[in-house]
């Protein structure tokens, strides 16, 4: 038995640090097999619950794309030189320099969700971009959520190589909005000398699924990492806490993200980032709302040398039908020197602000949706258009239901 | 266009105005001066409908129609525009968005915001970090996109530099139609307390409000003289 596998087994029945505790026990590994196949045999019903994740099942403009149900993965292949695509087992086959990359920025025994992906592993996505190679569109990947009461145990290995661009937008999403399901996803990124990642997420989950995402990042001299999430869907529970280690010196991490919790979610979302180079640089962007659902956003910076900076801000608003929101920032300076400062407000839409639209004309209704849907629309700085769009139109879908 | 008649408006248990009346014809430009406190504010709000303000008694008439009860969004479709002397931060509404949403048909807000030189601010966040002068340039710019009948402008001239004061003054006289000599349609009600507005935009009358109720009115000139060279005391004065 390896060390890895001891330490999962070790760590098996370990509550999570955050997010309400989850039976494992309650959910089967057990699901249908599904062969892989060409995009343009997914079937229709399929095609439009993945598109409204994000994933675009023609494929076009995209450099690659990736599709898992439970743990068959469908479809895996880059469209793009110099971008490589493929199903994590297949490239731990290919690649035995890989096991370099394994439990290396995530702790296989953090928790019992992270032991699960070890001891259940079923596959999940190997990105890469080689050296000096820029993806002239994104990556797509999804994880789909099909059998009944289904745990997924994922574990996805992304690296972008000395010099290169890679831009990843992630979908996830179920078969039928009455499904129960556990999602556990493992994600570990490797951000090289002067490379850059962007990797915005987008779940669609429903409203009996628990997700328990497990990321690390590591950032290297130069490196820049943009992480978008936005959840604007019900979920039962959500809890997800990446960490980023920006190692090298002039490494730059910001973490956005835009959440919506409907009654009966419980969403504990943050990010943590550890500043441990000279010139490391790190922003961390939360909104959320709150129409009835709770969340917890998180935020924990370290600065551990002299010269770095961060900024940390989060800011709720809470609709008709209450809810709650629980703003948590946390700032760590380690040494003298350190630039970290953060902000937080929660409150509901100021009155003043609809008036003022009101004065312009606008009823109350459309004021108040202009404001939710300002409120929402976070600047993302660096983010390519095509993700940008991706991105406001998860966010128009959920304005129309909001309405 | 507009006739407030003996209205009484309060917050609460304070009474704001009190009896006020004031007609104000179409294309007829007031310059409406007072005090800190006395109501010049919470008249026009009243007027536009705007925050908890309590209608005890009297009307507002608008076009000959009876708008006191009206949402304030129905007196804005009807004609009645406002430029806020500390208007909200409305986060993630770009400028260009907001005029797309209010802009009457064939207003071109480029154009518009071309005119008030205030491109560069087309994508940033309405009212988000804006200077004093910036702030009034915003709230006209939205205000030429609407173009409303009535306008009401809440001490336009406040917080803003010599250069940028010919600017507003400009488009406030584009506003309010001050090159059409005959038939003019545009009418306005602007708050000053320092008066220096006057030097930039032509008004047809001036009226004091004192202790909540309108004063007197007469020659806009001659009664900012007046209250330059004797206070508002003097106002309670004359009319004794």
């Amino acid at each position: 038995m390896s060390e890895i596998e001891k330490r999962a087994l070790a760590a098996k029945e370990k509550p999570g640090k955050y997010g309400p505790d989850i039976k494992l026990e309650d959910f089967t590994l057990e699901a249908p097999e599904y062969g892989e196949k060409p995009l343009a045999q997914i079937n229709e019903v399929d095609r439009d619950r993945l598109l409204n994740a994000g994933v675009d099942v023609t494929g076009e403009g995209r450099s690659g794309s990736f599709i898992q149900v439970d743990k068959s993965v469908i479809h895996a292949a880059p469209t793009q030189e110099g971008i490589e695509v493929q199903s994590t087992r297949k490239a731990l086959e290919m690649y035995p320099w890989l096991e370099e990359y394994i439990w290396q920025v995530v702790q296989v025994d953090a928790d019992k969700y992270t032991a699960s992906a070890e001891l259940n592993f079923q596959d999940g996505y190997f990105i890469r971009a080689l050296p000096g190679v820029k993806s002239v569109f994104p990556v797509q990947a999804c994880l789909y959520l099909k059998a009944a009461s289904i745990s997924q145990n994922v574990h996805n290995i992304v690296i972008a190589e000395e010099g290169s661009e890679l831009h990843i937008i992630t979908g996830c999403a179920t078969d039928s909005p009455e499904l129960t399901g556990l999602h556990i996803g493992v994600s570990e990124f490797y951000v090289k000398k002067n490379a850059k990642i962007t990797f915005s997420m987008i779940h669609n989950w429903a409203e009996k699924i628990d997700v328990r995402p497990r990321s690390g990042i590591r950032i290297e001299e130069g490196g820049v990492f943009l992480n978008n999430y936005v959840c604007l869907h019900p979920v039962n529970s959500l809890q997800l806490y990446p960490s980023a280690f920006l190692e090298g010196p002039g490494a730059t991490a910001r973490f956005n993200s835009v959440l919506l919790a409907r009654k009966g979610s419980h969403m504990d979302v943050g990010s943590r980032a550890v500043l441990s180079a000279p010139g490391a640089r790190c922003e961390m962007i939360a909104r959320a709302i709150t129409m009835g659902g709770e969340v917890i956003s998180r935020g924990l910076m370290v600065g551990e040398v002299e010269g770095v900076k961060g900024h940390l801000e989060c800011r709720g608003m809470i609709l008709k039908g209450g809810g709650r929101i629980y703003a948590i920032p946390e700032l760590d300076g380690k040494v003298e020197g350190v630039d970290m400062s953060h902000e937080a407000a929660v409150g509901k839409i100021a009155r003043d602000e609809v008036e003022y639209l009101m004065a312009r004309g606008l009823s109350e209704d459309e004021a108040v949706a202009t404001i939710v849907r300002g409120f929402m629309h976070v600047d993302i700085e660096g983010l390519p258009p095509i993700l940008k769009e991706q991105i406001d139109n998860a966010i128009e879908l959920s304005e129309q239901s909001l309405l | 266009m507009l006739e407030v008649e003996n209205l009484t408006v309060s917050i609460g248990d304070k009474t704001l105005l009190k009896d006020v009346s004031l007609h104000i014809a179409e294309g007829e430009t007031r310059m409406l001066f007072g005090e800190n406190g006395s109501g010049k504010t919470s008249l026009l709000m009243a007027i536009m409908g705007l925050g908890s303000y309590k209608v005890e008694s009297g009307r507002i008439m608008f076009k000959g129609e009876d708008i006191t009860r009206l949402p304030t969004n129905e007196r804005a479709k009807r004609g009645i525009g406002i430029m806020f002397q500390r208007p909200p931060t409305i986060r993630g509404l770009k400028v260009k968005e907001m005029l797309e949403l209010i802009k009457r048909d064939g207003r071109d807000p480029e154009e518009l915001a071309r005119d008030l030189n205030f491109e560069d601010f087309m994508d940033r966040d309405i009212n988000l970090g804006f200077s004093g002068g910036e702030i009034k340039r915003a709230e006209l710019l939205q205000l030429m996109a609407q173009d409303p009948d009535l306008v009401l402008l809440d001490e336009p001239e406040s917080g803003v530099d010599l250069v940028n004061i010919s600017l507003i003054g400009g488009a406030i006289r584009q506003l309010l139609e001050k090159d059409v000599h005959k038939n003019r349609r545009k009418s306005g009600l602007i708050i000053t307390h320092s008066g220096y507005i006057l030097d930039y935009v032509e008004a047809d009358k001036g009226c004091v409000l004192v202790n909540n109720t309108i004063w007197c009115t007469g020659n806009p000139h001659e009664i900012l003289q007046g209250i330059r060279d004797h206070g508002y005391e003097g106002c309670l004065e004359c009319q004794k």
